[in-house]
């Protein structure tokens, strides 16, 4: 039971981070919940790969025992570089937005229809 | 080192290559720059046609290429010495192909389009290189073989398409819509992002034929089922998640509008990639009964997808006809056309694994090739109406539909290339749009026939948008404004007339299109035992 | 003698054929009629002076710019006997983009709640 236990904080996570998008009225806020839920998938990808009793998979020579699959290592590291870079574009959006429009409400920014 | 061999990477890495060299060659002068980005676009396109070339005539319709490996020893020691397949690939079907000609023609035009039209602004060295970037990305996400390969390109293709869409960094709306794209893209991309590491998690592989053959239809599938489904579709902009693309498609230049359609229905390559080939034989599984329907998988995620296709043509096409800015009103349209696409591929899926109707075959080959080959002709039909709007700012510098008026006595070429797209995009024959959408309909009146009418009739309110802008923008007398307003430059002219050749040679000889691009591609789709076994040999 | 199939180009739908040939033939025929019909008129008037103008009952011709019927007024009877739908898709496109993602999350939990709940 007590290996399940990052599984749970992945789904809180994801949640928590769908909260800050959906229910938040602060375009900082709102980013920072996209980033929330790009923590849990992360998390959820390194979870995967452990197995019990194992060691980092960075030896060449090995001191013996089984090592964790490198596999969803190697995703997270390219999703995390993805997550850092998609962050740094969003916020220089939002200054260019403050600019602007003098405000970071999300519902004053909506525009016409 | 043969080119003929390496074909799949190089259709990637040309791109990449000139937009890391566009700065470099934009320090020497500018015009050197414009020509350098054209001859890359246009190389491209010539590497994807001589790779559907191959693709077509090759005996089983479908080329692998192992990045890192020599192809023939990587394949053959999979199959006979059951190696695990740690490589990742490219594997390029009929679809691919189709989707690859799409994916490299649009590109080329909108380059060709912004050598005049962006002549003003500054920054242009960024522009182009945003511009090849997200059309490597657009054609790795149409390529490739491997689904973790599949959200990087669709990563980069959406960072690419974020930061062009706020090009205009003057005006606020831009910068609003660019941030809205990549809130929804970032959100979309982590939840596949998701599904691909529950497929990992039960298969121990993220090759698309090692999961396709392994899979099977239990609780964690059903989830990635639907984890694909919906942010693909947001991605695609199925109702009721189509409502970032008027703000994305409406606030950006009108050449990058013409690259994102491209990028967009990418995006529902992966729709049909996910149904089709990922999850072929599962969705045919015996489910339960209700009444005298087999309540197959397939014919449930038929049903709701078909209902989903309903309200995005009745949200586009109502929603078009209350706008007032030119470009917007045609985004919604092109939302309406993404709902004729996804009543098309909805009523192959009810039909082939729901059907009790006596020629499946018939209908379920017919809807595909319908949905296939509109996916073309939309592309060309909006691309063409967008970028006769963007000739229109150039010329006037206004958007608002209210303010313009009496154009066609000065642009003469530009009220033809309109036409032209009016009657392509309602599907009036004899252009292209109506031998697409004749197909969709004929199809879906076989599954249900309230479907065909109601696409009929939006058709027709389709055109009465479009006669609403022929007639307040071209028609009338002259605004006092408007007098000195001249036609576009020859370059942007020459552009549109490539697009309109195209359409009017698709329209005037559909059976030369569908019998030699769609048809292979509707076979590849439909039995993706090929798929599979091009890879780890026969099972 | 030509091959009249592969001259007309008969396009194979599901249930019948279209040829997009055959389609221009008839219409220039058609467009043809129409010609001759029209030459059978009255050519005899004289242009530039009063015979060309519109008549609108003896009033005035007013300005030509400000009769042009603006394009946000064009179809008024359609919108305004269709005022319910319309309200009801303005209120729904706000502008804002958590709303966009809540829509997101509704359409998961229905297919989630169809492609899960039916065994």
């Amino acid at each position: 039971m007590i290996y399940n236990i990052p599984y749970f904080a992945v789904i809180a996570l994801i949640l928590i981070g769908l909260y800050a998008i959906l229910f938040r009225r602060n375009l900082i806020k709102i980013v920072i919940g996209i980033t929330l839920i790009e923590s849990g998938v992360n998390l959820f990808l390194i979870t995967l790969g452990y197995r019990e009793g194992s060691t980092a998979p960075i030896y060449t020579l090995s001191p013996g025992g089984i090592m964790s699959m490198p596999v969803p290592q190697a995703l997270t590291l390219t999703s995390i570089v993805i997550g850092v870079a998609v962050l740094a574009l969003m916020l220089s959006f939002i200054i260019h937005i403050y600019r602007h429009y003098k405000t970071l409400d999300v519902r004053k920014i909506g525009g016409d229809d | 080192m043969n080119i003929m061999d390496h074909l799949p990477a190089l259709v990637v890495a040309v791109p990449l290559l000139g937009a890391f060299l566009t700065p470099l060659v934009g320090k020497v002068n500018d015009k050197l720059r414009n020509i350098f980005v054209i001859f890359i676009a246009g190389l491209t396109c010539a590497l994807v046609f001589l790779l559907a070339n191959q693709v077509f005539t090759d005996p089983d319709g479908i080329i692998t290429y192992v990045f890192g490996a020599d192809t023939e020893d990587t394949l053959k020691s999979i199959a006979e010495q059951g190696n695990p397949l740690v490589r990742i690939l490219f594997e390029v079907d009929g679809l691919s192909a189709f989707m690859a000609i799409i994916g490299s023609l649009l590109p080329l035009v909108a380059v060709i389009y912004s050598w005049s039209f962006m002549k003003e602004h500054t920054g242009l060295d960024k522009y182009y290189t945003l511009i090849l970037l997200m059309t490597a990305g657009m054609l790795g996400m149409m390529l490739t073989g491997d689904l973790f390969n599949f959200f990087v390109f669709l990563e980069i293709t959406s960072i690419a398409s974020a930061a062009l869409i706020a090009f205009y960094t003057d005006k606020g709306k831009a910068m609003v819509a660019g941030f809205k794209y990549i809130v929804i893209s970032s959100i979309g991309a982590l939840f596949i992002l998701l599904a691909i590491a529950i497929f990992y998690a039960q298969y121990d592989a993220l090759n698309i034929a090692v999961i396709a053959n392994n899979i099977q239809y239990g609780f964690l599938d059903k989830i990635a089922l639907v984890l694909l489904i919906a942010a693909l579709g947001m991605k695609s902009a199925f109702a009721p998640m189509h409502m970032w693309l008027p703000d994305a498609y409406g606030r950006a230049p009108a050449s990058v509008t013409f690259v994102l359609i491209g990028t967009t229905l990418a995006s529902l390559y992966g729709v049909l990639r996910v149904c089709f080939t990922l999850y072929g034989k599962n969705l045919a599984a015996t489910g339960s009964n209700l009444g005298s329907l087999n309540l197959t998988p397939g014919f449930l995620l038929g049903a709701l997808l078909v209902v989903l296709a309903i309200i995005t043509i009745f949200v586009g096409v109502f929603m078009a006809l209350k706008q007032v800015d030119l470009k917007r009103m045609i985004a919604y349209v092109a939302v309406a056309e993404i709902g004729y696409m996804l009543l098309a591929f909805s009523a192959v899926l009810i039909s082939l694994y729901g059907g009790t109707s006596p020629n499946t075959e018939v209908v379920s080959q017919t809807a595909l090739k319908g949905g296939l080959f509109h996916i073309f002709n939309d592309a060309l039909d909006i691309g063409l109406l967008f970028l006769v709007a963007g000739a229109i700012y150039y010329a006037t510098k206004e958007t608002s539909l209210n303010k313009l008026g009496g154009l066609a006595r000065n642009m003469k070429y530009t009220t033809i290339f309109f036409l032209i797209g009016l009657f392509a995009a309602s599907g009036m024959p004899p252009m292209n749009g109506f031998a697409s959408k004749i197909l969709i309909y004929e199809s879906t009146y076989q599954v249900n026939p309230i479907l065909s009418v109601i696409a009929i009739l939006c058709s027709i309110l389709i055109l009465a948008v479009f006669v609403k802008v022929f007639h307040s923008v071209f028609l009338g007398p002259e605004h006092v404004s408007l007098k000195n307003v001249k036609e576009v430059p020859k370059i942007m002219l020459l552009s549109m007339a490539i697009i309109s050749g195209i359409i009017i040679f698709f329209g005037l000889f559909p059976d030369v299109v569908v019998n030699n691009l769609i048809s292979p591609a509707a076979e590849a789709l439909t039995n993706n035992k090929i798929y599979i076994s091009s890879i780890l040999g026969v099972i | 003698m030509i091959d009249w199939n592969s001259f007309v180009k008969i396009f194979d739908t599901g249930a019948g054929f279209w040829s997009p040939i055959i389609w221009l033939i008839v219409i220039l025929f058609a467009l043809l009629i129409v010609y001759i019909i029209r030459s059978y008129g009255q050519k005899s008037y004289k242009k530039g002076t009063e015979q060309t103008k519109p008549f609108l009952s003896g009033n005035p011709e007013g300005d030509r710019e400000s009769s042009h019927v603006k394009s946000s007024n064009l179809y008024w009877g359609f919108m305004e006997s269709m005022r319910l739908i319309y309200k009801f898709l303005s209120n729904i496109h706000t502008g804002n983009v958590s709303d966009y993602v809540l829509w997101f999350v509704v359409i998961m939990g229905i297919f989630f709640i169809v492609i899960m709940g039916v065994n």
